[in-house]
């Protein structure tokens, strides 16, 4: 068995390679203790299995970002018999900065040069053999897309390579400095042996604090490392920025020899893209657009497939309520775990379907620019580029808005983006505002604006926790914006279609049973003790209703009954349960449920409206809990927990206070 | 060595300007990240997109790179073409 590696820039068709090479042979996982994702896979070739691992998508191999640190780690201390470093054919001089640093690595580099018809396309000239030579490792030009030169790859990975690989030479001046390191190395046979001993003297004087810290454990340590102090103070503190330089120059005499690159193209079909997608005046709003275009083709499209699995679970359920005979088994069958498994299915279709026309903006190289387009904005709240289509999409459903956040690399802007997102007003909750407004104000322009002041609240509140979550949590400013900008492409539709699956799947595997658990639980406190409800049909019998009415006395100052507090137990499953509580707690269908609620009275203007900006922000609902427990450290979703709980009941008291004030109570 | 007068941060350069990279501040980690990604000493870089107190597009080593205000702050450029279009 083979294992190999794939290793590269972001941009360079990495993605596109590794489906390539596997197929749906593939599965994802997290590196262990970080939310970094690993994906692994395996294709056979002329009878032989080859194990596939993607490595994070990285400029360089330092110690400062934790994927970078994933990717060293792994080739050093797994040792794959080949790693493949993926490279742009047609941008090779930033490219073969990562191949240099492999090199020193010692990994058994094969060089796929990608995108080589576009290379081809725009007048690069590669002298495949030269560059070969001249790095003195296989390199062998692909096209990801098409499997242009895949076979090839797939021979040269499992005949098993043999590299002659040449160390740069960074002049003599440091490669004095690193042989006088490495001699000191070899002092400890073991530490030589487990690393490169070039590796860790160049890390050494670039002042590397993880491999630092590993040298210091060897008993030569304090030596070597002096050494390389010493060193380090000679050529003045900034090493690593000459290193950096050395490398470029190393860089550029060997494409001289390697590479003819067809003069006078000036402009780029990227460019002038660029001149309209990123215009000062026009990038907010063509985003914006292109953003209501993927809303509308999301909810729009998945809502009959949506109501159809509501429709089917409902009928399967009933069906099989009447079929059983055992009316507690029926229940349990009908409400429990067909409602459950509904509650997950349901929301299968926007999901997946939001995720394909989001892999068809990443892929096409629009997402980055959007994330350019609203950096300026975003930087202001404390928060990143990036964090805008999460947030966005959150208005639509939180849980793929959470599922969004993915594609933010660094933690704490993740982390915070993930935590205020339930502050963003889904689709679920409108049904609660329009529910209430029309009972409080009676529809028209009112009720509009009371509804409309929801979706505000949420936006105003998303900001501020931002800002008091950065300080509190994090502290310090949002991570430096550094994007590289690909260059437009058509997007891969299988490369899309695997992006889409793996989030579906996703959701389904992780969040769904979490979903489903609780509507179970949620079945059983609503219809037990089962004779007292008579199956359900009395929930006022309920424990949930005696929870309700033990939650009563938190809740009376707000001026809401236990009925109240029940439905809010039930917004809990899913916020539009909201609704459907009240209907069972008045014995109305929800067409006459605005008329019957109102004259019930439970509701002032004032305890409603203080009753809507609790349903918005008192607690995410428990698939965006499950969502949230798989994408961030449970101890965050815990702290989301209770500040939405915190933040909710301070809204509703303000709402109350103000209206004492002014005498509406 | 390099006098600080004829340095200007890449955040004020206007799109179309072109300079060459001479010292970047900042930490370590900012600094190694950009050197990485071709934004070094000595490196031609030019200006494709720039908004006022938001980021920068730049064009550098073939490839284009956005960087936020505060890190555009910290790239100091010799400038050797004024910008506009």
């Amino acid at each position: 068995m083979v294992t190999v590696a794939l290793v590269g820039n972001p941009n360079v068709g990495k993605t596109e390679m590794f489906n390539r090479l596997t197929g749906l042979r593939q599965h994802v996982a997290n590196w262990p203790g970080v939310t970094v994702e690993k994906k692994e896979g395996f294709f056979k070739h002329r009878g032989k299995r080859v194990d596939v691992i993607d490595l994070p998508g990285i400029y360089s191999l330092t110690a400062h970002a934790i994927d970078e640190l994933i990717a060293r780690n792994y080739i050093v201390e797994e040792k794959p018999d080949v790693v493949v470093d993926i490279v742009d054919s047609t941008n090779l001089e930033r490219n073969l900065y990562l191949t240099l640093l492999l090199l020193e690595l010692g990994a058994n580099v094969i060089v796929a040069l990608n995108m080589w018809d576009v290379a081809k396309a725009r007048g690069i000239r590669i002298n495949v053999e030269e560059l070969s030579k001249a790095l003195g490792v296989p390199v062998v030009p692909t096209v990801a897309k098409t499997g242009e030169g895949i076979d090839k790859l797939k021979d040269m990975i499992i005949e098993g390579i043999k590299i002659s690989p040449k160390p740069p030479n960074y002049g003599d001046d440091i490669e004095g400095a690193i042989s006088v390191i490495v001699e000191r190395v070899h002092k400890d046979e073991e530490l030589a042996n487990k690393y490169p001993p070039r590796w860790i003297a160049i890390k050494l004087l670039e002042g590397d604090d993880e491999v630092i810290r590993r040298v210091e454990e060897s008993e030569y340590g304090d030596e070597i490392i002096r050494l390389a102090e010493e060193f380090r103070k000679k050529f003045g503190d900034d090493l690593d920025v000459l290193l950096a330089e050395r490398r470029y120059e190393i860089i550029s005499s060997i494409l001289q020899e390697c590479v003819q690159e067809a003069m006078g193209e000036i402009k780029t079909f990227s460019d002038m893209l660029d001149h309209v997608f990123l215009h000062k005046w026009l990038g907010i709003p063509i985003f914006l657009a292109l953003l209501y275009a993927v809303f509308q083709f999301t909810f729009a499209v998945s809502a009959p497939f949506s109501d159809a699995i509501d429709l089917a679970f409902s009928w399967a359920g009933s069906a099989a309520g009447s079929a059983i005979g055992n009316e507690k088994l029926a229940s349990f069958i009908a409400d429990g775990v067909f409602g459950g498994l509904g509650a997950v299915l349901v929301f299968v279709p926007p999901i997946f379907l939001l995720f394909f026309s989001l892999g068809i903006l990443e892929y096409s190289g629009y997402l980055s620019r959007a994330a350019f387009v609203m950096d300026r904005f975003m930087y202001k709240i404390g928060l990143h580029g990036r964090s805008f289509i999460p947030m966005i999409i959150g208005f639509g459903c939180n849980i793929p808005g959470i599922m969004a956040a993915r594609s933010i690399e660094n933690e704490a802007d993740r982390v915070l983006t993930v935590m205020i997102n339930p502050l963003m007003s889904c689709s679920a909750r409108l049904p609660v505002y329009v529910l209430l407004a029309g009972v409080i104000f009676g529809g028209g322009y009112k009720a509009g604006a009371a509804v409309f002041s929801m979706y505000v609240l949420g936006i105003a509140l998303a900001i501020t926790m931002a800002l008091l979550l950065r300080r509190v949590l994090f502290g310090g400013k949002p991570s430096p914006f550094i994007l590289e900008l690909p260059k437009y492409m058509i997007p891969d539709l299988k490369s899309v279609v695997i992006y889409m699956w793996e989030r579906g799947k996703l959701f389904v595997k992780k969040a769904g049973t979490v979903i489903f658990l609780v509507v179970i639980l949620v079945w059983f406190l609503s219809t037990h003790p089962w004779a007292a409800t008579n199956g359900g049909e009395h929930i006022e019998n309920s424990y949930i209703a005696t929870f309700g009415r033990m939650m009563e006395g938190v809740f009376r100052p707000l001026g809401w009954n236990w009925q109240a507090a029940v439905a809010l137990f039930f917004g809990f499953l899913a916020k539009e349960a909201v609704v459907g509580t009240f209907g069972t707690l008045l014995g109305v269908e929800e067409g006459g449920l605005v008329d019957a609620l109102r004259s019930a009275g439970w509701f002032t203007p004032i305890s409603g409206l203080a009753y809507m900006a609790f349903v918005l922000i008192y607690f995410p609902c428990v698939a965006t809990l499950g969502v949230m427990l798989r994408e961030i450290r449970a101890k965050y979703v815990v702290v989301t927990v209770l500040y939405t709980l915190a933040l909710a009941f301070l809204v509703a008291c303000t709402i109350i206070g103000i209206g004492h004030i002014l005498g509406m109570g | 060595m390099i006098g600080g007068r004829d340095l200007v941060p890449l955040s004020f350069l206007p799109p179309g300007a072109k300079g060459v990279v001479v010292r970047l501040v900042g930490g370590r980690g900012l600094v190694a990240k950009l050197s990485a990604m071709g934004i070094s000493p000595m490196t031609e870089i030019e200006v494709l997109h720039s908004y006022a107190g938001g980021p920068v597009l730049v064009m550098v080593r073939g490839a284009r790179v956005a960087l936020g205000r505060g890190v555009a702050m910290k790239v100091l450029v010799r400038p050797t073409r004024v910008g506009g279009w």
